[in-house]
């Protein structure tokens, strides 16, 4: 088993160098998953870095990243595994005479004629792994129900087959929308962290990290205006991906300052909806003149 | 008090305020306690956080309680122990000496750093010095006033100082709240250390849940309602298609599964049953008794709207006045109720609420559209101000329609008191008291839950 992290400030130092700033108690709950081992629910609006922080954490332990990215819809066999039904009728073809039912039907039903999916794949891996169970809201309760074996004992049954214990211990992180009321039971197995938007020197720090040309005025004058963005009653808020966007789009133009003219040119980064396009020019648009 | 028995107690307050709480959580908390350093406060609260509250609104709860918890529990052990702060004394000498305006100083650039430490040390320092000059009132919520005056802490910029001063351009507004947070708790502390007791345990209850209301109505609280209540009715949606008897037979898939069976219906195949997506009138007072619950009610159930085929909206005082298209139109509440008041032209003279004459014209408008799946939602305090209720024509609409709601904005309380008089209503509606977010939910529960055809 590779090695656990030794201290929180350890897990902080190394997201930042993953590239990921964790703010408030991020750092703190990562370190508890991996001593704990404890599967994390992440909550937050959209695109505060709940999937970012999923990719940092496998960069930052050296681990691969095995991702489920959740629809409705999904089920078992998409999401834990699935007989390989070509192969058992060809292994049943080929044995046309001879063996006896027994013996077919013991060997068709191993492991060779099975497709991991995603959640089997990352329990029989042989290094652990981080496993992101994406926007787990999108799903229907039972499948969340049936995630309840594999978060808190780490194994999953196979009708056929029995228990599968899990090789290696995988992170597990769950990211969530809030789009819908978890159920209890899942809730109660995990750790849980409420990423928010980040207070704006935070936000700086992160647009500077991923857009360090832009001079430090501008940088500041941004976030100011996201933040300032994101009070209004908006559909969709910009997220802090959008925010970096935008950075890049102001280096791009070679813009130096950001004046209500070019707040109106770029503003389509940040905000997308028609409505809320509107309501923006309005507002911020008359602050900044 | 030990540490385990601290945390069990505090535990128990979490689940008094409805935070689901279970011994897993607890054994959670311990195992989480035992892997980090949790000596700063911060480690502490966010670890505790992570393992015991596990949604927005549960952790929103757990701050307060966390708070209040163990600001309590410290001041009891203080008590407990006999401690008193040997700087209290001392404090008074050493105050004499410090320089007021150094001070004001000082504080203004830990404000302007966001340095809570800092902040907390100055406030005491703060707190020694200005208790000399003038007595405390004892009522904590006008000495911290008092103090932030007597500082010269103020949000707005004052040009009459230097450059670099943080105060020129005025000191941030959520670092001035975080210090007066902090003077408020200093100065409880004292009041303990003082009487020697700790005041009574105020539980957060209803104040924190209660509707917003008045002029000036929390915007986020409402749409935090609202999308928890979207929330709500998302996942209701699963639950009640599992429920399965009364269904109908569908002959044509029976029939065409029984192929396989060779012409024998061996599998029944069921018409799938579609949750029912009622057709709502709502009928809104919004005389100045009632306005803010109204309005606040009315944009809740638009921002409900996919959840219902189809809605009407109507306000009322003396008169009645459809609104639905200026719902549709305005996305801002404040612009809602603008809007209502501007051009509904619901009040004739007098401006109090007629429910006969109300009655009468929404028969008038909507008597043929009203068919028994439709359902007619009334808010209202009913008070009458003494006219006729006409409960006669009330009846008639309520047989018309499936079902009939009324939403009393009033504490069951008054309830037919003075001119109010719901019980007249009573016999033909289903009446739901309404003036906290949680009796709303119960409400919309009410309404979403499906009916045998």
């Amino acid at each position: 088993m590779d090695a656990l992290p030794e201290s929180v400030d350890a897990v902080a130092e190394g997201l930042r160098a993953a590239g990921y700033l964790p703010g408030g108690s991020t750092a703190l709950v990562a370190y508890l998953a991996t001593r704990l081992q404890r599967p994390v629910l992440v909550e937050g609006p959209a695109g505060v870095g709940k999937t970012e922080l999923a990719k940092a954490m496998a960069s930052y332990l050296g681990r691969e990243l095995v991702r489920l990215q959740c629809y409705e819809g999904l089920d078992e066999a998409k999401a834990l595994y699935e007989w390989n039904y070509r192969k058992q009728l060809l292994r049943i073809q080929a044995e046309a005479d001879g063996a006896g039912w027994a013996e077919v039907q013991d060997d068709i039903f191993g492991e060779e004629f099975l497709l991991a999916r995603p959640l089997l794949q990352a329990i029989s891996a042989k290094r652990p792994v981080v496993l992101l169970i994406d926007e787990i809201d999108k799903t229907d309760q039972e499948f969340e129900a049936m995630l309840l074996e594999l978060l808190s004992d780490f194994q999953i049954t196979i009708p056929e087959l029995g228990r599968i214990a899990a090789t290696s211990q995988p992170v597990v992180l769950l990211t969530s929308n809030n789009s819908r009321e978890l159920t209890e039971a899942l809730k109660r197995r995990c750790l849980y962290l409420w990423l928010d938007y980040p207070s704006i020197e935070h936000e700086l720090e992160i647009v500077r990290l991923h857009a360090p040309e832009l001079p430090e005025s501008v940088a500041r004058k941004l976030v100011e205006l996201v933040a300032m963005v994101r009070e209004l009653d908006l559909k969709k808020p910009p997220s802090i991906a959008e925010s970096i966007d935008w950075a890049r789009a102001l280096l791009l133009l070679g813009r130096e300052d950001i004046d209500a003219a070019t707040f109106s040119e770029t503003m389509s980064v940040i905000v997308k909806h028609r409505t809320d396009v509107e309501l923006v020019a309005a507002r911020v648009g008359l602050a900044l003149q | 008090m030990s540490l385990d028995e601290q945390l069990l107690a505090f535990a128990d307050q979490l689940r008094g305020e409805g935070v689901a709480i279970g011994t897993s959580e607890l054994l959670d908390a311990f195992a989480a306690l035992g892997e980090v350093d949790w000596r700063e406060r911060a480690t502490f609260q966010s670890t505790l956080g992570a393992t015991l509250a596990k949604s927005p609104e549960d952790r929103h709860l757990f701050d307060l309680v966390f708070e209040r918890f163990f600001f309590r529990a410290t001041e009891a052990a203080a008590i407990e122990a006999g401690v008193t702060e040997a700087g209290a004394a001392a404090g008074g000498e050493a105050g004499a000496q410090i320089d007021l305006d150094e001070l004001r100083e000082q504080i203004a650039h830990a404000l302007a750093d966001g340095d809570e430490a800092r902040m907390r040390d100055l406030a005491r320092l703060a707190l020694a010095v200005i208790a000399r000059v003038g007595d405390g009132s004892n009522v904590v919520g006008i000495d911290v006033q008092r103090i932030r005056r007597a500082l010269g802490l103020r949000s707005d910029p004052q040009p009459d100082y230097p450059p670099g001063d943080p105060r020129r351009d005025g000191l941030p507004r959520e670092a001035l709240r975080r210090f007066e947070a902090i003077l408020r708790r200093e100065l409880e502390r004292a009041q303990i250390e003082r009487t020697m007791q700790l005041p009574p345990s105020r539980p957060l209850g209803e104040l924190d849940r209660a509707l917003p209301s008045g002029p000036a109505a929390d915007l986020a609280a409402v749409h935090r309602v609202v999308a928890q209540l979207r929330r709500r009715l998302a996942s209701a949606g699963a639950e009640r298609r599992g429920s399965r008897r009364h269904d109908h037979v569908d002959i044509r898939r029976t029939m065409r599964a029984s192929l396989q069976t060779g012409g024998v219906p061996v599998i029944v195949k069921y018409r799938p049953r579609r949750p029912r997506r009622p057709e709502i009138y709502v009928l809104c007072d919004v005389s100045t008794s009632v306005t803010s619950a109204s309005v606040f009610f009315l944009s809740v159930l638009h921002a409900l709207h996919d959840s219902f085929r189809r809605m009407r909206s109507f306000v009322f005082i003396e008169r009645i006045s459809e609104v639905t298209d200026t719902f549709a139109a305005e996305r801002s509440f404040r612009a809602v109720s603008d809007a209502i008041s501007a051009d509904a032209g619901v009040a004739d003279v007098s401006g109090y609420t007629d429910y006969g004459r109300v009655w009468s014209e929404f028969r008038a408008l909507v008597e043929d559209d009203l068919h028994p799946r439709a359902t007619v939602i009334v808010l209202g305090d009913a008070r009458t101000n003494g006219r006729d209720p006409r409960a006669d024509i009330f009846a008639t609409i309520a047989a018309r329609a499936g079902r009939t709601f009324w939403l009393n904005p009033e504490p069951r309380l008054y309830w037919n008191y003075g001119d109010s008089v719901i019980d007249a209503y009573a016999p033909h509606c289903t009446v739901f008291e309404c003036w906290t977010t949680r009796q709303l939910e119960d409400f919309v529960r009410a309404l979403t839950r499906t009916i045998a055809r």
